[in-house]
């Protein structure tokens, strides 16, 4: 449960790192991803669902990569077309062979209700997903002030 | 005839996992315990209800029902009640309220028809 706060020296991007190695950790990930979105102002309804999707796939980590380990990394940015967080959550898992199928609403291999990733999709402005069997899971979510 | 008493649980801060499943099973002793008739689950506290949190409160009403109880959940905020739809958890089965004393008008109310429907039987027989 390691934190990582990095300090860019321009002042306006700030990525903080939590290692995913365990359940407790989902606690941080979550914390980071709330105090993001305080950092930038995001509305409560888009925290809310941001926390909430990072809350999801922060799990996913822990039930499907290799070990339940995995980063989650957080960004947030103040500067450009507008304020908002950015969030990467890798593993170096197993991976998913069929990508159409997980996203699907319903489909789950893990015992659970198969909503992980399309509702967090679902509750983010950007999603995107890249993974391949052997090569693991990387997920990019983006949350902005609109 | 002693009826037991009415629980409100408070449920406070950002739980994780194991926490929650902790909390299902000490509500469930608890009804069992003192024959709770009705039990509000207030969860306006909570940091995060996420897809395991819904689910594991879903089958916490469920456990109640079969222990002889009425489970209602109350407290979800309007950025809450959005979130879990988008997510796609329903709470289809699940009784909710705005907060704590709605949530009791409700349990009463269910109690007095469940109470009239008795009466009635009475009088039949």
């Amino acid at each position: 449960m390691t934190i990582t706060v990095d300090p860019a020296p321009s002042g306006d991007l700030v990525r903080t790192v939590v290692v995913v190695t365990g359940e407790s950790d989902l606690l941080d990930v979550r914390s980071a991803l709330r105090t993001a979105a305080e950092q930038v102002r995001l509305r409560l309804t888009a925290t809310t669902k941001l926390v909430t999707a990072g809350s999801e796939l922060a799990r996913n980590i822990l039930r499907y990569a290799t070990g339940g380990q995995g980063t989650v990394t957080i960004e947030v940015s103040t500067t450009g077309a507008g304020r908002g967080v950015r969030a990467v959550f890798a593993d170096q898992g197993p991976g998913i062979a069929d990508l159409e199928e997980v996203m699907r609403d319903g489909f789950s291999s893990g015992g659970s209700l198969g909503i992980g990733l399309p509702g967090s999709r679902r509750l983010v402005d950007e999603f995107t997903i890249d993974s391949a069997p052997g090569r693991g899971t990387t997920v990019v979510i983006s949350q902005w002030d609109r | 005839m002693r009826m037991g008493p009415d629980l409100l649980v408070t449920l406070q801060g950002d739980l994780d996992d194991r926490a929650v499943e902790q909390i299902e099973q000490e509500i469930t002793d608890q009804v069992a315990r003192t024959s709770a008739r009705a039990v509000l689950v207030d969860v306006s506290g909570l940091a995060v209800l996420d897809s395991f949190v819904a689910r594991v409160l879903a089958r916490l009403v469920s456990m109640v029902r079969l222990l002889g109880a009425d489970a209602t959940l109350v407290g979800i905020s309007p950025a809450v009640a959005i979130t879990l739809v988008e997510l796609g958890v329903s709470l289809r089965h699940v009784n909710t309220a705005l907060n704590a004393e709605q949530g009791m008008v409700r349990l009463r109310r269910l109690r007095d028809g469940e109470a009239s429907r008795w009466t009635s039987h009475d009088d039949h027989g």
